[in-house]
């Protein structure tokens, strides 16, 4: 059981990586709700900063940890941002389930 | 250069110009005085040079360069021979007597100016074509007399038959002159200039030139020339095959016929063929096809001449089979006898026309020699030089026609060409025929007991004939219309006995009685076996076949005696004689004949069925051609396959990739991991 010793720099990026995985099964699966596509994508990126910070860490360079202020921050603007887009969508669409949203078909 | 060279053309043209942009400002009487004096000075300047030529003044120059190009010059210019003022001659004085006839003739038409105007620019153009002195100028005229031809047969624009004469002599003579303008370039690309003198300088060295006709097929060059010029001969001197205009441009108004289409235009393709003797006579293959093409026309045109029941399509016929002899004796390089038939046929035949036009007035624009009958008491006139006419055409001696055509066919007997049998069987024959059907003619107008209705034509002028001219109320006129005649003239007196035409129709029967009787005795000797021509025509030793007449010839009187005693006389006089017993003796014996021959009359009567054939193939034919060029060629390939089919192409292709576009989000994200995939994968593997 070697991989339940001392956390390495490979635990947290197969965490990373498991964290990514999930959020793209997360927008692939889901028929339903659009909201979910949002969560998977805010998931995401949260993978993303945990690689961040990982990396940080074990290279000792703080650069990689001001990075995920900064991703934060935007992850934030952008759900307000897509939030915003959701509710106009239920305004106009009447739903915001996946499978309604075709306007785009060719 | 004699200036008098200038005058010839130039007075005609300036006439026709003057009187064919003011001519209703001028007045009828002015104009057509003007016309006939620019065609009077053009006969006097003309009588002028000739006996200028006479004492050996010839001309050959150009008188203006129209273009330089290279080496190439091209130019109006003027040759002057005995070939050249003989022609000239006979335009001016044979186009002098239908302009006087013509006031007669035309005296209430409203296109009266328009008319001279015509005729004036024809004999200016008819000028031009036999004073040339190079091929350009000589196509030219060629064209310009065409066209001139053209605007005469429809002279009378508002009736359909006459729009139809007059498109398809339009469109015949296109054929002809098809073949004219490939002889011409053929000239051009071998010879390097158009001019005569050296074309005919080099014509024999070039003797041998093969012409290369592409698939490995060759053809002397010469031949190449001469059958493509002859073509273009064919169409504007009505020879078989392309003779179908000429019986139609009867269309036209009588005064035409007479010198457009009987003394000559048509005569502009015997001309030119005399006038390339040098380079016929370098092509044996040529002349053979000359004589057979002219012997076909000769004899079978004349059988359409004997079924005819309008008096001017009998001289129709008869124009192209006299026409024919002139080519037979083109063929048998009996030039100068074919230009001697040239002069003498113009005169009779302009007087045999212009006299059928004077028995049209009389009987009121009535043209069926059916309805006609014993006029020799009412216009003897008018008779007197129709039977002249018709000896002269017949060949009787001592009128003109007899020493020409006796001459043709003395040259076809001692001709070894190809085609001179046959040639010589088809002459023989066309005597008989000849007599036949032009004392038919002159039996069945003048002779025998009257046909028509003395007491007037309004009566039965009332046939439902709805195609008739719209705006013609006249019962004589719509008569004359539905009948395919002349709708003009002689509203004022219709119905009463036919009389006598006024004298300016009469003065130029009688003035072309006169050479029609004399032409022939007179200049027989000088013209065929004296050395009148001079270097104008060339005949090859081989040909020589007027030479061998010549050593026969002792005198005119020995000559007719000669005649008498030989087989061509005695046809024209069994012509007459049969001609006299069917339609005078026994006139039920024509109807009998008539019943009992069936297929081949209704062949004659259709004119061997060469007009419908045209029209089916040719007519029709193209008409299925532009129809199938229509749907298959731009319906389905342009506008079905290029055009829409790029449009249905580009929406198929369409159809299929819209099916990638579902409008899911989550299916564009999944490609675009996809891609990312492949991507990198492809990264990896790369490395």
């Amino acid at each position: 059981m070697a991989f339940l010793s001392a956390p390495t720099l490979a635990h947290y990026l197969v965490l990373g990586a498991i964290l990514f995985a999930i959020s793209v099964a997360g927008i692939f699966l889901n028929r339903k709700n659009v909201i979910m596509i949002l969560m998977a994508i805010e998931l995401m990126l949260l993978a993303v900063n945990l690689n961040f910070i990982a990396f940080a860490h074990y290279l000792g360079d703080m650069a990689g940890q001001v990075f995920v202020f900064f991703i934060l921050t935007v992850a934030a603007a952008e759900s307000a941002i897509g939030l915003a887009i959701l509710v106009l969508l239920f305004r106009n669409v009447g739903s915001i389930n996946v499978e309604d949203l075709d306007e785009l078909k060719g | 250069m004699n200036p008098l060279y200038l005058v010839v053309p130039l007075a005609p043209l300036a006439a026709s110009v003057i009187v064919g942009l003011f001519g209703p400002r001028l007045g009828r009487t002015l104009s057509h005085t003007l016309c006939i004096l620019g065609v009077a000075v053009a006969l006097v300047a003309s009588i002028m040079i000739f006996r200028d030529v006479q004492a050996g003044h010839v001309f050959n120059g150009d008188v203006y360069t129209w273009m330089t190009s290279g080496t190439l010059k091209l130019a109006v210019g003027f040759l002057i021979d005995p070939l050249t003022v003989t022609m000239m001659i006979v335009v001016t004085f044979v186009s002098l007597m239908v302009h006087v006839y013509t006031i007669g003739y035309m005296a209430d038409d409203p296109g009266y100016t328009r008319f001279f105007s015509y005729i004036s620019l024809f004999t200016f153009s008819m000028l031009m074509l036999v004073m040339s002195n190079n091929f350009l100028q000589l196509f030219f005229g060629w064209e310009a007399v065409g066209l001139v031809s053209y605007l005469l047969i429809g002279f009378w624009y508002t009736r359909p038959t006459a729009i139809y004469a007059n498109l398809k002599a339009f469109l015949v003579n296109r054929v002809g002159d098809f073949g004219f303008v490939l002889g011409i370039g053929l000239v051009l690309a071998y010879f390097g200039t158009l001019h005569y003198a050296p074309v005919f300088a080099h014509a024999e060295s070039l003797k041998d030139t093969a012409l290369n006709l592409g698939g490995g097929h060759a053809a002397l060059l010469m031949s190449a020339i001469c059958i493509c010029l002859f073509i273009g001969a064919m169409g504007k001197s009505a020879q078989v095959p392309l003779h179908v205009w000429l019986p139609d441009s009867m269309e036209g108004p009588t005064p035409i016929s007479a010198l457009i289409h009987a003394a000559t235009m048509v005569t502009a393709g015997i001309f030119m063929v005399a006038r390339m003797s040098p380079l016929f006579e370098l092509s044996d293959a040529a002349l053979s096809f000359v004589t057979v093409i002219g012997a076909t026309t000769a004899l079978f045109m004349a059988f359409l001449g004997i079924v005819q029941n309008d008096i001017k399509r009998v001289v129709a016929y008869s124009t192209l089979s006299q026409l024919g002899y002139m080519t037979v004796a083109l063929g048998v390089s009996a030039y100068s006898a074919a230009i001697f038939h040239l002069m003498t046929h113009a005169f009779f035949k302009a007087l045999l026309f212009l006299g059928a036009g004077s028995v049209i007035i009389a009987m009121h624009h009535e043209q069926d020699l059916r309805k006609m009958g014993g006029l020799r008491k009412y216009m003897p006139i008018t008779y007197i030089t129709a039977v002249i006419g018709s000896l002269a055409l017949a060949g009787i001696p001592p009128f003109a026609g007899f020493f020409s055509k006796d001459a043709i066919i003395e040259a076809v007997s001692m001709s070894h060409i190809g085609g001179h049998g046959y040639a010589y069987f088809a002459v023989m024959c066309g005597v008989f025929v000849t007599a036949f059907y032009s004392f038919r003619m002159l039996f069945l107008a003048f002779h025998g007991t009257p046909r028509f209705d003395t007491a007037g034509h309004a009566d039965h002028a009332h046939d439902d004939h709805a195609h008739a001219a719209a705006d013609h109320s006249d019962p004589v006129t719509e008569l004359a219309t539905q009948a395919g005649t002349e709708p003009d003239a002689h509203d004022d007196h219709h119905g009463g006995p036919p009389h006598e035409s006024p004298w300016v129709v009469t003065v130029p029967l009688i003035l072309l009685a006169i050479p029609s009787i004399f032409t022939g005795w007179a200049y027989i000797e000088p013209m065929l076996f004296g050395n009148f021509f001079g270097n104008a025509i060339v005949v090859h030793e081989s040909h020589a076949v007027i030479g061998e007449m010549k050593e026969e010839w002792h005198g005119v009187v020995p000559f007719i005696v000669h005649g008498l005693a030989s087989v061509p006389f005695w046809l024209a006089i069994s012509g007459i004689v049969a001609a006299w017993y069917c339609y005078l003796v026994n006139p039920a014996l024509p109807a009998r004949i008539k019943a009992g021959a069936g297929k081949l009359y209704t062949l004659l009567d259709n004119a061997y069925y060469i007009d419908k054939l045209y029209v089916y193939l040719f007519a029709d034919g193209a008409r299925k051609l532009g129809r199938i060029a229509s749907t298959v060629g731009d319906r389905t390939i342009i506008d079905g396959i290029v055009v829409n089919g790029t449009a249905k192409v580009v929406g198929w292709a369409s159809q299929l990739l819209r099916h990638l576009q579902t409008g899911y989000v989550y299916h564009y994200a999944f490609t675009m991991i996809i891609g990312v995939f492949a991507l990198l994968t492809w990264w990896v593997v790369r490395f």
